[in-house]
Formats: structure tokens, C-alpha cells, sequence
């Protein structure tokens, strides 16, 4: 399995061999340890879970520290758990650094997204605006429609409306590995990831390529 | 910026003179044609300079045939550039010189920099 947690640290642009400007995000990721396999004859299902980020012991529960302890582990701040096809490769504090990726290599990234509070039909569901002019008041970012008349005589579930938006689990698929630099634990992928600078992200194995 | 992002940018291209808005420059770029490689030199007039670490970058204008205004960007890091030569340097006192996209012929001249 390959699989990383990271910090993003930010974006910039790098020159590659031939000159051209690559786009790329910025994570710190890793080093990662192996918390515990989860095995379908214990668990019934197959996942890794990886821990990720030095914590002072006291920020931690006693739960949490007894849980790393197992395996000798130091204290780690952040959990994830990493569902796989196989859990034979791994053992139980096995450390992950970014050299389990290589340049070229395509990710998932799965991040927080950036909160964006409470949102109009436009932003949140790409709803297109009403007309400027032609004698229209207060229709330039309404939503519309929400149906029709005596038949239904309802709104349909799940009707696209204004409400919260952001903050959620959004993961970005096939993402380029551009830069890996072992001795700063950097990973630098291509384009955008989701969530904002200094959030937790996990890094996974492409699932459609 | 932090310090992460600083460590993979592109090293300064330390043989590039000190450039200023209002510089009258030549630009030569290696540009790729198939397999070769050659150098094309853009002349004219620095009307913005940009920071800003791996992105930082000058845009450059000149004036082309029939008064035709052509503007090139050029990042400052980029391996590709070869050399930059200051030709004139003027007096001007905004640093971003979209004015100059106003006007064409004599107007668009500006005072040489008095030493």
C-alpha cells in the first residue's frame, strides 16, 4: 500500500527540465507510521491506519497513547485510516516517507474543503444568473423556480438550494507527482488540492487511472 | 512565504542587471524548435516588473510594425532566459507603465534617466 498524510504547506511554481512552468501544490507529508492493520477476519474489512504529526504526550488522551504505545510508537496527531486491497505488505510500525511515491506518479488527494458559510444557488450549485436589465428587479443571483405548480404541490427532495457550503471531504483524483525532496518530507503534486494552507491531507493510491 | 516553499524554488539568476520600469532592454530566450535549440532576442520597453520568488516577472513592450504594440512576459527565474541588456534606462514615476499602451509615436517616449 501506498498512502501518505501531509500538511499543505502552499503553492507555487517550479521550471522543469525543459524550461516550462509547472503549477504545483506543496505538501508536507510524512513520516507516517503504521497504527494498526485493521483485518477482515477482526475488523471485516481491510484498511491501514496511518498516524501522522509529532504531539506533545499530553495533548494526547490515555486511550490514543496506549493505542501508539502497542507498537512503540511516538505520539502522533493525526489518524487516518487508508482502506486497501491487501494488507500483507505492511506490518504494524512500519514508517512511510514521500520516497514510497515517485515523480510521475498519479494520486487521490483528499483534503478538507475551504468553508465557504452560507451560499446562493450560483456559487454553490453553479446555477446560472438572471438577467441584468429588461425591466427585472431583484432577480440577478435569485434561484428560480424550486418546481411546479398544484402537481406536485411540493418541492422534490434534495432540490438544489442556498445553504452551507465547504468544509467538506472532497478528494481530487489523478493528481501528478511533480517534486519529492526526502530530506524536507516534501511532495510537490501538480494543480490544486483541496482545503486550505496548513490542513491535513491524505494522499493516496489512484483509484481510476 | 514560508520557508518550505523558498527551498525548491529556482535559485536566483544572479548574471540578470538591476532592473527598473522604463528600461529599454533586450531579452534573449532560448526557444526550442524540434530538436534545436536557438536564441531570439525581444526588444523593448519594461512596463511592469513583478515579485515574488520562482514567479517573479517583467513584461516587456515594444512597438511592431504598423504601430502594432506586442507585450511578452518573461519569469525571471526561467532557465530559459539567456540574457537580459539594459539599452537605455528612462526617467519615469509610476512603476507600472500601462499608460504607455495609450499612446503611440512621439507620445510614447520617455525621458532618459539624467545620471
Amino acid at each position: 500500500m501506498k498512502g501518505l498524510i501531509g500538511k499543505k504547506v502552499g503553492m507555487t511554481q517550479v521550471f522543469d527540465e525543459s524550461g516550462n512552468i509547472v503549477p504545483i501544490t506543496l505538501i508536507e507529508a510524512g513520516p507516517c507510521y503504521v497504527t494498526i492493520i485493521r483485518h477482515p477476519k477482526r475488523d471485516h474489512y481491510k484498511a491501514v491506519q496511518l498516524g501522522f504529526g509529532e504531539a506533545k504526550p499530553k495533548h494526547l488522551s490515555g486511550g490514543q497513547l496506549g493505542h501508539l504505545k502497542k507498537n512503540d510508537l511516538p505520539p502522533l496527531r493525526y489518524l487516518r485510516e487508508f482502506r486497501v486491497k491487501s494488507v500483507e505488505d505492511l506490518k504494524e510500525g512500519d514508517q512511510l516517507k514521500v520516497d514510497v511515491f515517485q515523480i510521475g506518479d498519479y494520486v487521490d488527494i483528499t483534503g478538507i474543503s475551504k468553508g465557504k458559510g452560507f451560499a446562493g444557488g450560483i456559487k454553490r450549485h453553479r446555477f446560472h444568473r438572471g438577467p441584468k436589465t429588461h425591466g427585472q428587479s431583484d432577480r440577478e443571483r435569485a434561484p428560480g423556480s424550486a418546481g411546479a405548480g398544484s402537481t406536485p404541490g411540493r418541492v422534490f427532495k434534495g432540490k438544489k438550494m442556498p445553504g452551507h457550503m465547504g468544509t467538506a471531504r472532497v478528494t481530487s483524483q489523478n493528481i501528478r507527482v511533480e517534486l519529492i525532496d526526502p530530506e524536507r518530507n516534501l511532495l510537490g503534486v501538480r494543480g490544486s488540492v483541496p482545503g486550505a494552507r496548513g490542513s491535513v491531507v491524505m494522499i493516496k493510491e489512484v483509484r481510476k487511472h | 512565504m514560508s520557508d518550505l516553499i523558498k527551498a525548491v524554488e529556482a535559485p536566483v539568476n544572479t548574471n540578470l542587471p538591476e532592473l527598473n520600469p522604463g528600461d529599454s532592454v533586450s531579452v534573449h530566450f532560448k526557444i526550442r524548435e524540434g530538436e534545436r535549440e536557438r536564441v531570439q532576442e525581444f526588444k523593448g520597453v519594461v512596463i511592469r516588473i513583478r515579485k515574488g520568488g520562482n514567479n517573479a516577472n517583467i513584461t516587456v513592450r515594444r512597438t511592431a510594425s504598423h504601430g502594432i504594440g506586442v507585450e511578452r512576459t518573461f519569469p525571471l527565474r526561467s532557465p530559459r532566459i539567456d540574457k537580459i541588456e539594459i539599452q537605455r534606462r528612462a526617467h519615469v514615476r509610476r512603476s507600472k507603465l500601462y499608460y504607455l499602451r495609450d499612446r503611440t509615436g512621439k507620445r510614447a517616449r520617455l525621458k532618459e534617466k539624467r545620471h
